[in-house]
């Protein structure tokens, strides 16, 4: 098999596998089950065949191209010490989910449980075989994740949830410092390949950046492998479902830490620097977890801390400047997820038969479990050390390791012999705990259920791990000895060290160590006897450090605390200083640039003032300054003001040679001021009374900065328009697009074919969304609700309604007519005449000014035209118009030319022209971007009729007035 | 010229940004569009000022910036003309329902505590 589908199957069969049972019916528990179970094997037989490649000392690797441009390449990389993972990981997930079959029950949504643990499996096995560090973060997060989901399984549960919370802001946080620092060894190293980067030790250790880097790996394994002082996440994270213990929290998850401490052992350690924060965190955490294990009461709880005092042991070894020790290391960590995860196992079995897995309630269990007792009993045993079990082996070359390690400081090494035979004292002590006060002792009568043996199967998985605690504690070198020599051999190279695997080395000083700690052990747990009976408030911690404790005030302080007062200080809800912040922040921004980069006229002479123009500025900034000073009071006049000032800016088009935007600006204008003339109806009323000081007059200073910021932001604009336009316009892109324009876009009107063909995909975008704005006033205006105040008729309508009462016998058609007969007649006959104009801009858009823009609007002017004078009732009972239908026609015309390119090979909204020649009519060209104008011009005609009736609509509505709300509602 | 037109600039963004400031929704749009002149012009104005430039191309030609005026800020102008438009629209409509639904036209949905 290539080595690219054996490692693909690795990774993505889990995955697909999880999705698969994510999708089954909720009481699926068999299907699940085994569809997670056959995933396992089938990893497993992918590592089966592996085998021979990496018995070989060989690597399988497989790359592919992720982002090249970036030099990043998704790389799957097996070597030895992964493949030894990928063991762990599917072999034990294997058993994991046996025991889960029948450890879930039927009424939890059991597919969920294992599309989560397939999930994981996959992140797990995608982590140990990464051949890129960016991509070994990528899954380390992906690992965190699924840990919290699993965690959460029963969310339903506080102490699941909040678990699960405080395990992911742990660990992710902890990945995102990993995620740092391999960006600095990449940065470092010049390539995040992991080969490269495990060449290049010298070059890693001796950089500047060396500690910086070492820093935040070590943040990341320490968080995941639960090293004082992030240890706390561990225990809490025992309310997941005790497979799922099993699995995370002993085998695989945990070990993730440690497994990159030892895949980058070669590279990193080594300095001092190393071995003070891995190896004393280490230490810390192996004697911390152990004391607090003692007094446990939760067996589970007691497997945890158990755990961590492990997982502490195997920093603590691979924090010591010593191959030897990253042997032990290596050999501990498959050792302890042999028995721990049996150990898990066999608690997870104790609490489903008796409902309880409190040490201090249960007791004497030997009777009615007799087999599942002499399991546990053995694989506590090899926690324990104990001679002719695995963990007696890793526990001598530990002891081994403590006598003879080098450390940094004298003071250290002579107590690390003394911390190691406390530790294993300890260990000893509540492996006895947990035996003795489950086990032995009288039959307890007040269990919440009797007791029984659990079935064969769930039996099964503790059976054979049991096993294979008893056969490598009694045939080491012939059983895990090759595999562990392999796991060695690929993390150290020809640096390996020879080691002996033997169960006896004959009388030594690690042998005495262990008699010592485990006579100190027995003697420890007989003294304790009579406080652990009563055990209430946990270990007598004799300085009150609860990580928990801590971790939720610094929650309750950064996410509650800083940040309300954070918001107090320099958040607001209200508007205007917002924006006042921002215009401040622009004007600053732009003068800090002139001051730095100097200011100054240009290189052109200014062109001499033409009066006329200066006169049409002048009236256009009165205009403007009006519009300012009258908006508040009366905003009819300050309407017809903006008018004004945007005839002056589409004069000014057509002075500087832009007859299209001038042609687009003045029909923008007219549109705009009808649709804001039809808002000025639901406006409240506001009288200027002179003297009358209302509520909404601001203070002097407040108005005098607002005057300030708005004069500094005016001289700024014209300051700078001045400096670009005395400078040689820039030659960017305009040469490229006038070269082009009729030779491939086959249009003389360069803006034109710009908008339909060059920067096609623009106008598309912009064409969606002025098509969702329509339909999201649209939206908006069909539940208005106006202010009470406004939902009377207009004066003048009322009057008019009074007068036509007072006057009965005259003519029907009256009223409105009446005064508008002239404009009435001339927009009806301008009607056509509009039409026709409107086609003419379509149609030559491509070579003259026009185009769908502009033709568009003038469609939408003429209909509204027809609205104004004729009146609502009378324009739709002689013309049926459906906006919506031309918003959506002119997404798909212009949506469909761009897809009709495709069908040609063509990349989207290629343009395609030719000139055709119609009698009468003459040359017209017909490109294919005409094709997409007219979706432009179907889309702005439906959009802008859309609004403009919906708005106009109003007023003929009946409506029903927004109740006044409550005064306290407005309040806060 | 230049300084005609750069003054006007001005004004407008003056005013405009005046406008932006004040407390009702109403002066808020009017700011917005007078904002908005005063931006399309100067993106317009960074093409070069060219009176009598021609627009548009003689049929079969290659055209140069020594005859034509650019025609890119022209084509971004007008797309600004178009969505400057369409936000007026919505902003005008949000306010109106938000008018409808707090009883006042403050930016703030709520007159100020004084």
């Amino acid at each position: 098999m290539p080595d690219s589908v054996l490692l693909l199957t690795l990774i993505i069969l889990p995955f697909v596998a999880s999705i698969a049972a994510g999708l089954l019916p909720s009481g699926a528990r068999d299907t699940a089950s085994g569809l997670a179970g056959a995933v396992a094997l089938i990893g497993l037989g992918m590592v089966w065949a592996a085998y021979p490649t990496i018995s070989q000392g060989g690597v399988l690797r497989a790359d592919f191209a992720w982002m090249p441009s970036l030099g990043l390449t998704f790389v799957l990389r097996m070597d030895g010490f992964a493949w030894l993972f990928c063991g762990l990981i599917t072999g034990i997930g294997a058993l994991v989910v046996l025991y889960a079959r029948y450890y879930m029950s039927s009424d939890d949504p059991v597919p969920r449980f294992f599309a989560f643990l397939l999930a994981f499996m996959g992140a797990m096995t995608g982590l140990v075989i990464s051949g890129n560090l960016i991509q070994l973060a990528f899954f380390w997060e992906l690992t965190s994740l699924f840990s919290f989901l699993l965690i959460g399984y029963w969310h339903h549960l506080a102490a699941a949830r909040d678990g699960a919370r405080i395990a992911l802001t742990i660990t992710a946080t902890g990945g995102l410092c990993l995620f740092a620092g391999v960006l600095v060894l990449g940065h470092i190293v010049g390539s995040y390949d992991l080969d490269t980067v495990l060449a290049s030790g010298d070059r890693i250790r001796d950089h500047d950046l060396y500690l910086v880097a070492l820093v935040l790996v070590v943040l990341g394994a320490l968080t995941k492998s639960a090293q004082f002082p992030f240890h706390f996440w561990l225990p809490h994270a025992m309310a997941a479902p005790t497979p799922v213990s099993a699995y995370l929290h002993s085998a695989t998850l945990v070990k993730a830490g440690v497994f990159l401490l030892a895949r980058l052992w070669p590279v990193m350690a080594g300095t001092d620097a190393w071995t003070w924060t891995v190896g004393l965190a280490g230490l810390i955490t192996m004697l911390i977890g152990a004391y607090i294990a003692i007094f446990q009461n939760d067996l589970k709880g007691l497997l945890a801390y158990s755990t961590i005092s492990h997982l502490g042991l195997i920093t603590l070894l691979l924090g010591l400047k010593s191959e030897l020790a990253l042997v032990a290391a290596i050999f501990h960590i498959i050792n302890h997820a042999a028995f721990k995860c049996s150990l898990f196992m066999a608690a997870g079995i104790i609490d489903h038969e008796t409902g309880t897995r409190d040490i201090r309630r249960l007791s004497g269990l030997n009777h009615s479990m007799p087999f599942t007792a002499r399991l546990a009993l053995v694989a506590a045993a090899a926690m324990a050390g104990v001679p002719l079990l695995n963990g007696f082996l890793s526990k001598e070359m530990f002891f081994a390791e403590a006598l003879s390690a080098e450390a940094p400081v004298s003071p250290l090494l002579n107590i690390l012999p003394l911390a190691a035979m406390l530790a294993s004292a300890f260990s000893v002590a509540y492996s006895l705990r947990f035996i003795h006060g489950a086990f032995f002792g009288p039959e307890a009568t007040d269990l919440p259920r009797k007791p029984h043996e659990p079935g064969t199967w769930m039996r099964f998985p503790v059976e054979i791990l049991v096993l294979t605690c008893i056969i490598v504690g009694v045939l080491p070198a012939a059983t895990i000895g090759p595999f562990l020599a392999l796991a060695v051999h690929s993390v150290l190279g020809d640096d390996a060290p020879t080691y002996s695997l033997a169960v006896w080395h004959g009388f030594n000083l690690p042998l005495l160590m262990s008699a010592v700690a485990m006579a100190g052990g027995v003697v420890l747990y007989l003294l304790l006897q009579r406080r652990l009976r009563t055990n209430e408030d946990g270990p007598p911690v004799l300085w009150r450090l609860e990580g928990q404790r801590i971790f939720e005030r610094v929650m309750v302080f950064v996410s509650w605390r800083l940040a309300r007062r954070l918001e107090g200080l320099v958040g607001t809800r209200r508007l205007q200083p917002q924006l006042r912040v921002l215009v401040g922040i622009a004007i600053l921004a732009g003068a800090a640039a002139a001051w730095w980069g100097g200011f100054g006229p240009g290189n052109l002479p200014a062109s001499p003032i033409d009066p006329v123009l200066a006169l049409i500025w002048l009236v256009g900034g009165a205009c403007a300054l009006g519009a300012a000073w009258l908006a508040k009071y009366h905003r009819l006049a300050a309407l017809i003001l903006v008018g004004g000032a945007g005839l002056v800016v589409c004069v000014t088009f057509v002075w500087f040679s832009a007859p299209d935007l001038a042609l687009t600006q003045l029909t923008v204008e007219v549109v705009t001021t009808v649709l804001l003339l039809l808002g000025l109806r639901w406006l409240p009323k506001r009288l200027h009374i002179p003297g009358d000081r209302g509520p909404e007059v601001l203070s002097r200073t407040r108005r005098l900065r607002d005057l300030g910021l708005a004069t500094g932001a005016g001289l700024g604009l014209a300051a700078l328009s001045y400096a670009v336009m005395t400078r040689t316009p820039p030659d960017l892109l305009a040469l490229h697009f006038l070269a082009r324009a009729y030779t491939e876009g086959g249009g003389t009107n360069a803006v034109n074919v710009i908008l339909v063909d060059f920067r096609g995909f623009d106008t598309l975008g912009e064409i969606f969304v002025v098509a969702s704005v329509a339909l999201t006033t649209f939206a908006l205006l069909r539940r208005f609700r106006p202010a009470p105040e406004s939902i009377e008729l207009p004066e003048q309508q009322r009057d008019q309604a009074g007068t036509d009462a007072a006057h009965v016998g005259q003519r029907e058609t009256g009223r409105v007519a009446d005064w508008l007969l002239v404009p009435f007649t001339l927009t009806r006959l301008l009607f056509p005449v509009m039409l026709v104009v409107a086609m003419f801009l379509l149609l030559r858009g491509h070579d003259l000014p026009g185009g769908g823009f502009s033709a568009g609007m003038v469609v939408a002017i003429a209909i509204i035209l027809q609205y104004m004078i004729g009146g609502i009732e009378w324009t739709e009972d002689r013309l049926r118009l459906r906006p919506h239908l031309w918003v959506g026609t002119g997404l798909l015309l212009a949506s469909g030319t761009g897809l009709a390119a495709m069908l040609f090979g063509r990349p989207f909204l290629t343009t395609y022209f030719a000139y055709g020649d119609l009698p009468i009519i003459g040359k017209v060209p017909l490109a294919s971007a005409l094709i997409f104008d007219i979706g432009v011009f179907a889309l702005v005609v439906g959009a802008t009729l859309l609004m403009l009736v919906a708005l106009a609509h109003q007023s003929v509505r009946a409506h029903r007035a927004t109740p006044r709300r409550s005064t306290e509602a407005g309040d806060d | 010229m230049e300084l005609v037109l750069s003054l006007g600039i001005g004004v407008l963004a003056g005013s405009g940004v005046w406008l932006l400031l004040r407390p009702r929704t109403f002066q808020v749009i009017i700011g917005l569009c007078l904002l908005s002149y005063a931006v399309n012009l100067f993106i317009f104005s960074t093409g070069g000022l060219r009176s009598g430039a021609a627009a548009i191309l003689a049929p079969g030609e290659t055209g140069t910036l020594a005859q034509y005026a650019d025609p890119l800020p022209q084509a971004l102008v007008l797309t600004a003309i178009v969505i400057g438009f369409a936000t007026t629209a919505l902003l005008l409509v949000v306010l109106l329902a938000a008018r409808g639904l707090t009883g006042t036209d403050h930016v703030d949905g709520r007159e100020r505590e004084r």
